[in-house]
């Protein structure tokens, strides 16, 4: 079965799935990025994207999607202290920490939520702080509070998203719907944000940061608050935006989920990476005797001599 | 200390909570604001006294054989500020039963709910009195210094009119729940204490426009058909005001009213808190029918996907809408005497410019806060691919769109009336409403769109600023609508004021944020 499907493709399965009183499993992405040998047929039904969400440089050129050097935030006491960190295209990268650690302030940081006072940051290629603007169209924020509208309904909402990323509003409008159907929350379209749980209003959130194809998906505590159906909704839409070259990277301090979904973890502690890799480098880093990420992580922030 | 559980170990942790919310809201971390704040509240006391003993010391003796002129003013003037109150108590008693802060803690713990409601209730009884009382209490001072202590019982009515108040709105909150159920309760509630709140005013200056052509309250009670139409000085209707004059019976009769009314709200309502904050809880959770009618998509450029968020989101909070248009409601005795002269040829018409350009600012300045400081979003705004500065003038396009869709009508009736006065108002709207969301742009800070009544502490600075360039541009406007050039010289001033507030702005000194 290909990956990615046509939207037609999409509809007919929706409609199957809908009638049959099997357990529907997660669907799957169409939209978007050109997985390798397969023509979205959304992007070619498409109008060309308009030239205001078109990266200065392009992000096919460059493998790396987020490359850090040297970053350094200081508030009463260091936040981020000369942090070093690269994330591959296409790559889900985890950053671990104890509270304090500064992995928010990081990702603040990238984002252009907060200024760092030195080093430098890159996004495909993009230098995010003398091109904030050109960095923000191929990136996405999700944090742990849904910041929404509460008197928008979510179609609205995306449509909002839709408008300050200057996508075309045909292409935004399946988009939107695609994605809250498949985040469960086709039912809640048309109702006021105001009216949905804590973790339909994540979803939401997290529907506004894909609806513009971003590149690079960044994401503070995405679980917080999520059921256990609807985490693992998030988690195989976030994977399957990696299948489909996207970057995430995403801050959990639900170790578990790190460990399902991460190609590489990077573990934070006082503003500076303390250890980096694979699940299994992680391990042999921490030293034998370590099977769960659990033991690894507490260890390897224990060794630092760093532990809350 | 009080045994937990009990109405008096509630009174002391409500009394605890409300002085550290006071503290907050007035000094917040800084404690040296305490005494910038202390010298501020004497200094103005002493001007307010001063103010009240050259109005009133020769007129201290009135009371004693007050005519039915006099009983009439005090009466309205009584009317006036109890709607005020009642206004302010079903707010506060709406807060009541719809702020979830602690009360999921207490309706869930073994304690009486009731007793807790007791001293909600109670507690709403001073604040709305002190309101009342504060700019009154320098004219009782220097009325009972020069005319004796039966004045001092003014504080006893004040008293009196907001335990009346309180058990006025309680009453009414819980019809409105039994009426229209808890789900709507919370936002019509609201828009009748707006409307509450300005209509005996506003009802005074419209019967002021069709007796005299002016907009003065008071002049009812120079109609002598009121005057005619009052009962004698004997009649019931009277006693609030001969309280207020200082009368003992009338006083003790009304207190003992009151106290009744007061204690009678707290029996019959306070074994239902329970019940009734549930509702409310359950109605702010419920799914209400869903509206069938789809979005559909458009091709939006940021700006306008910015300045559309901004309308749908002001014209579908009800709450916010019927506090930004609370300002328009007193426009509209301003807006019946533009009709009136408009028929009559009266000449007055140029007198309502400075109206409509202080209203144009005042406005301005509220939706200027919503728009910036009271953005939902704001790091979907901040991590969206558009410089902030067009996001800020898509905002500032918003709020002056809106300014612009509510202020049309009353220029173009003006204009018709008086053509230049109404070239004059346009101006002056449109200045003194960009001066105001220039400010608040200035003193941006983040706040929840529900903060909107609190948005005078968050700056006191821009606070003054707002309103120090809404009058000053009113003046000037009321200058040019008269043709002199001396208008120039206010507009001077006002620039002057706006540039100053400008270079101590926290956009131009981030540092001192």
């Amino acid at each position: 079965m290909p990956l990615i499907r046509s939207p037609i493709d999409l509809r007919t399965c929706r409609k199957k799935t809908h009638s049959s009183t099997r357990p529907r499993a997660p669907p799957e992405l169409s939209f978007g990025v050109a997985h390798s040998g397969v023509q979205d047929a959304f992007a070619r039904s498409a109008p060309p994207i308009p030239h205001f969400v078109q990266p200065s440089v392009n992000p096919a050129h460059s493998p790396v999607a987020l490359e850090i050097r040297g970053l350094t935030k200081r508030f009463e006491r260091p936040a981020v202290d000369g942090l070093n960190l690269s994330v591959q295209a296409g790559e889900f990268y985890t950053l671990l920490g104890p509270n304090g650690a500064g992995k928010t302030t990081t990702l603040r940081m990238v984002t252009g939520l907060l200024r760092p006072d030195h080093g430098s940051i890159t996004v495909f290629g993009v230098d995010a702080l003398d091109d904030p603007v050109g960095a923000k169209r191929i990136m996405a924020w999700v944090s742990d509070e849904p910041m929404l509208y509460e008197k928008l309904t979510p179609l609205e909402y995306l449509d909002f998203v839709a408008g300050l990323w200057g996508i075309d509003s045909h292409l935004a409008s399946v988009r939107a719907r695609d994605l809250l159907s498949w985040l469960d929350l086709a039912p809640h379209a048309d109702e006021r944000c105001e009216r949905l749980s804590k973790g339909m209003r994540q979803k939401v959130a997290l529907a506004g940061a894909l609806v513009h194809e971003p590149r690079l998906i960044i994401l503070d505590e995405p679980f917080t608050g999520l059921d256990a159906g609807s985490a693992r909704l998030v988690k195989e839409v976030l994977k399957e935006r990696v299948r489909a070259g996207c970057s995430v990277i995403m801050t959990t301090h639900i170790l578990d989920v790190a460990e399902r979904v991460a190609d590489r973890i990077g573990v934070m502690a006082n503003g500076a990476l303390i250890a980096e890799g694979t699940l299994a480098e992680l391990h042999r880093q921490a030293g034998s005797g370590h099977t769960s990420l659990e033991d690894t992580f507490l260890m390897l922030v224990a060794r630092n001599g760093l532990a809350e | 200390m009080s045994r937990p559980g009990t109405i008096g170990w509630f009174a002391v942790h409500e009394a605890r909570l409300a002085w550290r919310d006071w503290l907050s809201l007035f000094i917040g971390r800084r404690r040296r604001r305490a005494v910038g704040l202390a010298l501020g509240v004497v200094i103005v006391a002493l001007l307010l006294h001063g103010l009240a003993y050259l109005m009133l010391a020769s007129s201290a003796n009135l009371a004693g054989d007050a005519d039915k002129r006099v009983l009439l003013v005090v009466t309205g003037a009584l009317l006036m500020s109890w709607s005020m109150m009642i206004s302010q108590a079903l707010e506060s008693a709406t807060r009541a039963f719809y702020a979830r802060g602690d009360l999921d803690l207490i309706l869930t713990s073994p304690v009486s709910a009731g007793r807790l409601f007791a001293v909600r209730v109670a507690a709403m009884v001073m604040p709305i009195m002190l309101m009342t009382v504060l700019l009154a209490a320098p004219f009782i001072h220097v009325l009972a210094w020069y005319g004796g202590a039966r004045w001092l019982g003014a504080y006893a009515v004040a008293l009196a009119l907001a335990m009346d108040a309180v058990a006025v709105a309680m009453l009414l909150t819980v019809a409105m729940f039994r009426a229209i159920g808890p789900a709507r309760t919370r936002s019509i509630a609201q828009i009748v204490a707006a409307v509450i709140g300005a209509a005996f005013a506003i009802g005074m200056q419209f019967a002021a426009i069709v007796s005299y052509g002016g907009l003065s309250r008071m002049t009812f009670a120079r109609l002598p058909m009121f005057v005619e139409l009052a009962p004698d000085r004997g009649s019931v209707i009277w006693w609030p005001a001969r309280a207020l004059l200082g009368e003992p019976t009338a006083l003790a009769v009304l207190m003992g009213l009151s106290i009744a009314a007061f204690a009678a709200t707290i029996y019959f309502f306070a074994p239902r808190f329970g019940q009734l904050a549930l509702a409310a809880g359950t109605a702010s959770h419920r799914t209400m029918p869903r509206r069938r009618r789809r979005t559909g998509f458009h091709d939006w450029s940021p700006a306008q996907a910015l300045r559309r968020k901004e309308w749908m989101l002001l014209v579908r909070d009800p709450w916010l809408m019927s506090q930004t248009l609370m300002q328009l409601l007193y426009l509209l005795p301003a807006a019946f005497l533009l009709w009136r002269n408009f028929y009559t040829g009266a000449g007055t018409s140029a007198l309502l410019v400075p109206i409509l350009v202080v209203a144009g600012g005042q406005l301005a300045g509220g939706l200027a806060w919503l728009a910036v400081s009271g953005e939902d979003a704001p790091e979907l705004i901040a991590t969206a691919p558009v410089p902030a500065s067009r996001v800020l003038r898509a905002k500032a396009e918003a709020v002056l769109g809106a300014i612009a869709v509510v202020f049309s009508p009353l220029i173009v009736m003006l204009a018709l009336a008086a053509p230049f006065a109404g070239l004059v108002a346009l101006v002056g709207i449109f200045i003194a409403a960009g001066s105001a969301t220039a400010i608040q742009f200035w003193f941006r800070t983040q706040a929840k769109r529900t903060l909107f009544r609190r948005r005078q502490t968050s700056s006191r600075v821009a606070n003054i600023a707002e309103a120090l360039s809404s009058i000053g541009w009113a003046g000037t406007s009321a200058l040019a609508a008269t043709g002199t050039w001396l208008a120039i010289i206010p507009g001077i001033l006002v620039l002057m004021i706006v540039a100053g507030v400008w270079l101590i702005s926290p956009v131009r000194n981030p540092a001192a944020t």
